[in-house]
């Protein structure tokens, strides 16, 4: 499904990724932990396509597709999706719209016919109820005034609607009360299905509770310095980030 | 490599103004230059009665002492009167027509606009199809107007500029220049003595017009002036919604527009005045586009009257337009929701005033500014209260959006209360359409343009709401079209 191998970024002529290699076959749930400042955002940006994150050595691809020769949106309609830290406010737009224009560019991009209105409110309605969003949330612009819970939640809920091959969630649980984190998780965990991959970052073993990863990796100073089962989180939890940077370094 | 970015900046230019094209077609000119004979030959063609010249006579003598104002934020290479042409006009008589006796070029033309000018097929047209009532301005004179009958029935006056002198002297005669003086400013003036056509509309008591009433303004000959004047009267407990269209051929050299329009509101009157303004903007060096010296005012004279303007603002190559209210009558109220859009090298000085004269009167300002390119884009705005104004109220709101960073947005508002008890609010953004929205949008699967479209519709979402739905479409598409290739 995704595959990164030797992958180098350079942010502003800084290397911050330091061949890193990483597989996620489809199915599969994979955490990357880490310490501050170990790469982890890059990772996810430059995955999903930001500009100013240069790769200057390794490939990536997703399903056999050479993620680095599309752009942004082309990878978005390849199936890739990116749950932001911080997700943007959009003023004027609202959410249902944005969402809405979204899938429809994504489904002409693979080929498909556009998603009629009463098929799309249909399934807003449904994904809403599943997540707790009140529906009229959705008629406002996408994120202006939510709160930082209710941006994460609205994330998922873009994520269920466009219903992507592929997720990255991208500390995810920042800034999520326990009651939050728990309905966001319930969200996460009803997309796990046999043919979808999903890499979970974040700084704390505290999302692993709710969101079982497969595997999980440590990334320290731009490298996968190590891998396991769930355990290591749990390792990580008591031992801290300490020992894998030295090893790093 | 540099040759194909050319090409392809050629393109899109091309692409990005589709209605640059020219009509060719025979027409009558006036002497090229300005002078009291030229004052004479254009009410003389217009078969215009001896007040109406005098009128006019008087406005170019005050003209030739007045100095062109220079306090704009535009720079523009400055316009030699003497080598315009004052009046151009397809060759044909003077006076109403039917639509079979108007050259088919013409038609063609406003037909390739989009420009309903054929009543049956309007009426006959799919259901739901825009059903609105056209004046057709082709340079200096109106081509067409059309529903005229149907708009008579009800006692509605919508007819050209020309026609309202020959027909309805009493009313032109008591309302013209009672809004804009004709010393006013010095485009305003000069717009006195050689205006050429534009619209004349009037809504008798209590009547609420059946149909909104548009005028499309087209420039087409070459090195002309267009000097249109437009009049609306809406008399007490009447309401109309009225709405202007502009395009011009792509040219090399600037073209002077300097257009009057006035509108008076009596009592319990409403007056919706909408514009979509699309002259041609000059292309991506600067080279050609019109100079839009334009004098809009409304004054609500009559109490708890009503005036809202809307404009939103893409072509040009310099603007210089300040759509304003009086608000005379006790209770009145005025409106100015703006959009105005600067690309490549275009400049726009634009904004609003709210003059509170009478007890109680309220108004809103929102204002929108997008620059992009090389463009500069100002809001000039004026809020005052009268010292009889007790309890007035003013609302503004101005946010300017730029895109990239060789665009330039100011935001030069004044405010006077000249009473104690006046409430005016100002709120004022200025952001720039960051990266971090851009991949966010992307992201979800929107390509960059399509991104930007959606930013910038949002943006601009507020004021598209106040034009009539099938405008609101319309500008919806020319907002998107102005901006093509704004981020590279």
């Amino acid at each position: 499904m995704l595959s990164v191998t030797n992958l180098h970024v350079e942010v502003g002529g800084k290397p911050i990724l330091k061949g890193l290699s990483l597989e996620v076959p489809a199915g599969e749930v994979h955490a990357i932990m880490g310490p501050n400042g170990a790469g982890k955002s890059t990772l996810s940006y430059t995955l999903a396509g930001r500009e100013g994150y240069e790769v200057t050595q390794g490939a990536a691809s997703l399903n056999g597709e050479d993620l680095f020769a599309l752009e942004a949106n082309e990878r978005a309609a390849k199936g890739l999706f990116l749950s932001f830290q911080y997700p943007l406010e959009i003023p004027g737009v609202p959410s249902l719209t944005f969402i809405r224009t979204a899938l429809n560019a994504q489904r002409k991009a693979r080929g498909e016919d556009e998603i009629g209105a009463p098929a799309f409110l249909k399934l807003a309605r449904e994904k809403a109820a599943s997540l707790k969003i009140d529906f009229d949330m959705l008629k406002r612009p996408l994120n202006v005034g939510f709160s930082g819970g209710e941006k994460k939640r609205m994330e998922i809920f873009q994520m269920a609607m466009l219903s992507p091959k592929f997720l990255i969630l991208d500390e995810t649980d920042s800034g999520l009360d326990i009651d939050a984190l728990r309905i966001v998780s319930e969200g996460v965990n009803d997309l796990r299905s046999p043919e979808r991959g999903m890499l979970v970052i974040t700084h704390y073993q505290r999302l692993l509770d709710y969101i079982k990863p497969d595997r999980v990796h440590v990334l320290a100073a731009g490298k996968i310095v190590a891998s396991g089962g769930p355990e290591l989180a749990l390792e990580l939890e008591e031992t801290g980030y300490d020992r894998f940077s030295q090893v790093a370094a | 490599m540099a040759a194909v970015k050319k090409t392809i900046d050629q393109v899109e230019q091309l692409e990005t103004y589709e209605h640059g094209f020219v009509t060719d077609i025979a027409q009558d000119f006036a002497p090229r230059g300005l002078s009291e004979d030229i004052v004479r030959f254009i009410s003389a063609k217009k078969e215009e009665p001896e007040w109406m010249l005098q009128w006019r006579l008087e406005a170019y003598a005050r003209w030739l002492q007045m100095e062109e104002p220079d306090w704009a934020k535009v720079e523009y290479v400055k316009v030699d009167y003497q080598n315009l042409y004052y009046y151009a006009a397809p060759s044909q008589k003077v006076g109403p027509m039917s639509l079979d006796e108007v050259d088919p070029e013409l038609l063609k033309t406003y037909a390739k606009l989009g420009i309903p000018l054929r009543e049956q097929e309007v009426l006959a047209g799919v259901q739901g199809a825009p059903r609105y009532a056209v004046d057709a301005v082709f340079d200096s004179v109106s081509v067409v107007t059309t529903f005229k009958k149907e708009l008579a029935q009800v006692g509605v006056i919508f007819c050209s500029f020309s026609e309202a002198v020959r027909e309805h002297p009493e009313l032109v005669k008591r309302y013209l220049g009672s809004v804009v003086p004709t010393t006013d400013n010095y485009f305003a003036c000069l717009n006195c003595a050689v205006f050429s056509d534009g619209s004349f509309v009037y809504i008798p008591p209590g009547v609420r017009c059946p149909m909104e009433l548009s005028t499309y303004f087209r420039i087409n000959a070459q090195e002309t002036g267009q000097f249109e004047r437009t009049l609306i009267i809406a008399d007490k407990g009447s309401y109309v919604s009225y709405l202007e269209g502009c395009t011009a051929p792509q040219r090399d050299e600037n073209q002077l527009h300097a257009a009057v329009v006035e509108l008076v509101a009596l009592d319990d009157a409403e007056i919706k005045y909408s514009t979509v303004q699309n002259w041609y903007p000059g292309d991506a060096d600067g080279k050609g586009g019109i100079y839009n010296f334009v004098t809009k005012r409304a004054d609500c004279r009559g109490v708890r009257s009503k005036v809202s303007w809307t404009q939103v603002e893409t072509g040009s190559a310099v603007t210089w337009k300040y759509p304003s209210c009086i608000l005379r009558g006790d209770e009145s109220v005025g409106e100015f929701y703006s959009i105005a859009i600067t690309n490549g090298r275009q400049q726009a000085d634009t904004g609003t005033k709210m003059i509170h004269l009478g007890k109680n009167t309220r108004s809103r300002i929102i204002s929108k500014g997008i620059s992009a390119g090389n463009s500069s884009n100002t809001y000039r705005g004026l809020v005052s209260a009268h010292a009889k104004a007790t309890g007035a109220r003013n609302f503004t709101q101005c946010d300017s959006l730029l895109i990239g960073n060789t665009c330039a947005a100011h935001t030069v508002p004044y405010v006077e209360a000249r009473n104690a008890s006046a409430k005016f609010e100002h709120e004022a953004t200025t952001t720039r359409l960051s990266d971090d929205q851009l991949f966010y949008v992307m992201q979800r699967g929107l390509s960059r343009e399509e991104a930007v479209q959606l930013l910038v519709n949002g943006f601009v979402r507020e004021v598209l709401q106040e034009l009539p739905m099938e405008f609101a479409v319309e500008a919806q598409k020319l907002v998107a079209i102005s901006l093509e290739g704004s981020v590279g």
